[in-house]
């Protein structure tokens, strides 16, 4: 049972170490603007196949969505600290926006 | 009415640069009233900005605020010629109407409460669902509506040309540009960013100005950004995030923003208002459901009810004592601003 256990967060850290190595980008929500490193985004451009965490920095919900042709998807609403992923696989690009807070906004290009 | 943005960004600025001489010696000397002083962040995130935002492609002219605030008034923008942008963004009642729902064309009772048009400059977005980026694209949306004035442009437009002094007030404010629905529209807009909030309590209290603000107002003001959290929507200098929230009204069927963006957390949500003269602003809620601040805070407090919607994650029961929903109150009354002197024109005859 215990070595089930820790095959199965092998498994889990194994997982968790390949999504985080290249081709993963990490986007904040941070004062109800994405931001990459500090710094506002408002266009981004990833390369097929690869993860965007939204990552929530501020003191309430975000809820992360996009209505777009290239992918539909609505991550729900998650409070600060939380992080959910996207993996974009096909190229062309996606309008990327916060349902709570529409002034925030990103067009992704998938390459 | 206090229209003078310029004159506005100047004072501002002096006492800005006031201010600071004034708390570094407060600061020096008196660290124990600390608490009664606006921190630095307070300041920073509550203090009226320095300008007014302008619309894209139609900054604000003399001529252009003077033609919109006619049009404002002017009660043949309405199918019936009885009912003006005025009649329900009335300024005698904080540019609203002081009824729970709005009343249109026909004396129709309509779904949701008239919004002020207090700081909608400072909006992202227009109408309770957020429908209208811009002013222009809203000013002429309740013209046409057939529940609300139900004036079809296409004949409102010969309308006011066959008023010759109309035509002239246009031609002025849009040289070559005629009578439209876009210069209706954007004449409306620019007259609309001049209803703009006057200097409360809390904003004389921003600036450094002592005694101000009640000793209630104040802890109503720490359970505004501390227990009750009210700051997670209702902030900055015209309270408000901009964004759009199910807050658990009862009985409510309409689905907000979600016909607008069909996205499950938005079923039932609706704009955050600004807070600005909020005390002037009764029934309260997109659609009007409660009468009194006192109301507002219980719902708050009870932390929103279960509806046909998604309930805001943001809302949970707050547990305030009485005192500290007194105190919430209190806070929220010294959020109003000077009077408003509200000049009506004289509308163009021939």
């Amino acid at each position: 049972m215990l070595s089930k256990k820790l095959t199965t967060m092998g498994l889990v850290a194994l997982f968790m170490s390949a999504t985080a190595s290249a081709g993963d980008h990490t986007i904040a929500q941070n004062s109800k603007s994405f931001k990459l490193n500090g710094s506002q985004v408002e266009e981004y451009t990833i390369k097929a196949g690869e993860t965007i965490h939204f990552k929530n920095e501020d003191p309430f919900f975000h809820n992360i969505f996009s209505l777009s042709d290239l992918k539909t998807f609505d991550l729900g609403s998650y409070p600060a600290g939380e992080s959910k992923s996207v993996t974009f696989d096909t190229p062309g690009e996606a309008e990327i926006e916060c349902a709570i807070h529409p002034e925030m906004y990103l067009l992704l290009t998938v390459e | 009415m206090k229209l003078s943005t310029f004159g506005q960004k100047n004072l501002t600025k002096k006492i800005a640069t006031a201010l600071i001489g004034v708390s570094v010696v407060i600061g020096a000397t008196t660290a124990a009233a600390a608490a009664m002083k606006p921190s630095s962040e307070d300041v920073k995130k509550y203090l009226r900005p320095m300008e007014v935002p302008q619309g894209k492609n139609n900054i604000s002219t003399p001529e252009r605020v003077e033609l919109g605030k006619v049009l404002f008034f002017d009660p043949r923008l309405s199918g019936s010629n009885f009912i003006s942008c005025a009649t329900c963004h009335n300024p005698a009642l904080g540019w609203s109407d002081a009824q729970p729902t709005a009343v249109g064309h026909g004396m129709q009772i309509l779904e949701r409460s008239t919004p002020t048009i207090l700081n909608t400059a400072y909006q992202r977005f227009q109408f309770w669902d957020g429908r209208a980026r811009t002013l222009e694209d809203q000013a002429t949306g309740p013209i046409e509506a057939g529940g609300e004035m139900a004036q079809p442009i296409d004949e409102l437009v010969p309308e006011l040309e066959a008023i010759p002094d109309y035509v002239a007030m246009f031609e002025a404010a849009y040289p070559g540009e005629g009578v439209s629905k876009e210069t209706i529209g954007k004449a409306i807009a620019v007259f609309e960013r001049t209803v703009v909030s006057t200097d409360s309590d809390f904003d004389r209290w921003l600036k450094g100005v002592n005694g101000v603000m009640s000793k209630e107002a104040l802890r109503g003001f720490e359970v505004f950004k501390g227990k009750a959290n009210c700051v997670a929507c209702h902030d900055g200098f015209n309270f408000s995030d901009n964004g759009f929230h199910n807050i658990g009204l009862k009985d409510m069927e309409d689905p907000g923003r979600f016909a607008i963006k069909p996205i499950k957390v938005l079923k039932g949500a609706f704009k955050t208002p600004t807070l600005r003269d909020v005390a002037l602003t009764a029934p309260y809620m997109h659609n009007g459901a409660y009468a009194t601040l006192e109301e507002v805070i219980d719902h708050y407090n009870a932390g929103g009810f279960e509806n046909a919607g998604t309930l805001s994650p943001n809302m949970k029961p707050l547990k305030l004592s009485k005192k500290e929903k007194r105190d919430l109150v209190e806070f929220l009354k010294a959020l109003t601003g000077d009077p408003m002197e509200v000049a009506v024109p004289q509308l163009p005859v021939n």
